[in-house]
């Protein structure tokens, strides 16, 4: 299942990052396929990036003149939310897969949550509902509009954005100052933490994590469990890399659907496919082993 | 923050057990709808256009 999952994110990511010659020119794609937004949070100012962000969507349409409902950002993450729930941000997430990739690295002994979860995990609403909403509509500049979540938090556009357009652009290295070194430092802790704690911005921080969350309770993808095939043994849960108990899983909001738990239960009773319930002798064979 | 402890869904909701499994049907309907209402408005466009651009608020420039 890790391999696939890898592969799969992966894969997607060259696939929605695939513009080489804005890599190589410092430049970024300017076609159509900029009017749809990605599924994960990809930065739009990304050089590779074939589409747009929805969260950086969301927040050009909320910093427009006037006040408006972003109906059309809304339908891609309704749409998204519903199918998949945050199945995205398992599967579908470039900065997710990097933040996998360093969480892979052996060096400092692996945590699955921070101390304080609980009380870090609203971080996700304080990012969405204090950056991304209010921030974007009028509290930061001096009340002028700025997208406050992609000026002041956002990873995603440093690493993805920043980095390789400063890298091949000469003009805009002779521009980053005290904004970019912030936006710099903060790409650095969530990197470095990511070695040591399983996907840190997900957790805590990650405003479009907090959108699909909502969504998880009754998306159509899910993770089933037979419930008279489950010994309740407790491997899920053990394996479960951001420590959900066996009720949470799949439905709770903190559930990315990496499939972990699939993969390690060894009687076989969670799926990702709804199936129908086995026979009591079935169930009581699996059992027993 | 448990509102999600219900297990896998028979518990706490009085939908009928088909309905539970298709309510996200509802949630792609209403995406749709709600994408043609921006393509209505226009917003795609506004979308388009920063997104064409290289944004210097997100590359900690602007």
């Amino acid at each position: 299942m890790k391999r696939i999952r890898s592969m799969v994110q992966l894969v997607f990511t060259i696939f929605t990052n695939g513009y080489m010659y804005g890599f190589l020119n410092g430049k970024i794609y300017q076609g159509s396929l900029k009017y749809v937004c990605v599924p994960g949070l990809n930065c739009y100012s990304c050089p590779g990036a074939l589409a747009s962000c929805p969260i950086g969507a969301l927040q050009a349409l909320l910093t427009q003149r006037g006040y408006q409902v972003p109906f059309g950002v809304l339908g891609f993450l309704f749409v998204f939310g519903s199918l998949l729930g945050r199945f995205v941000c398992g599967w579908l997430c470039p900065f997710g897969l990097v933040q996998d990739l360093l969480h892979k690295i052996p060096v400092f002994k692996k945590r699955k949550r921070l101390p304080f979860h609980r009380a870090l995990g609203y971080g996700r609403y304080v990012a969405l509902i204090g950056l991304v909403c209010i921030g974007s509509m009028f509290l930061f500049g001096g009340f002028a509009k700025v997208p406050a979540f992609c000026k002041y938090l956002c990873p995603s556009g440093t690493l993805l954005g920043a980095l390789p357009l400063l890298s091949t652009n000469e003009l805009l290295r002779s521009q980053a100052g005290g904004l970019f070194l912030w936006k710099a430092g903060i790409l650095a802790v969530i990197l470095l933490l990511a070695v040591n704690v399983y996907r840190p911005f997900c957790q805590y921080l990650c405003p479009l994590g907090a959108i699909y969350g909502w969504f998880n309770r009754f998306s159509f993808v899910q993770i089933w469990r037979e419930e008279g095939a489950c010994s309740h043994c407790l491997s899920c849960e053990r394996a479960c890399p951001v420590a959900l108990s066996i009720e949470e899983i799949s439905r709770s909001p903190a559930c990315i659907r990496c499939g972990e738990c699939v993969a390690a239960c060894p009687q076989k009773c969670l799926h990702f496919m709804r199936k129908e319930s086995r026979s009591e002798g079935e169930s009581r064979a699996l059992k027993n082993g | 923050m448990a509102f999600w402890r219900s297990d896998r869904g028979d518990a706490g909701t009085r939908l009928p057990a088909g309905w539970r499994e298709r309510i996200w049907l509802l949630g792609v309907l209403a995406g749709i709808v709600f994408f043609g209402i921006g393509v209505l408005e226009g917003q795609l466009d506004v979308v388009w256009k920063k997104a064409v651009l290289i944004c210097m608020e997100c590359i900690g420039i602007g």
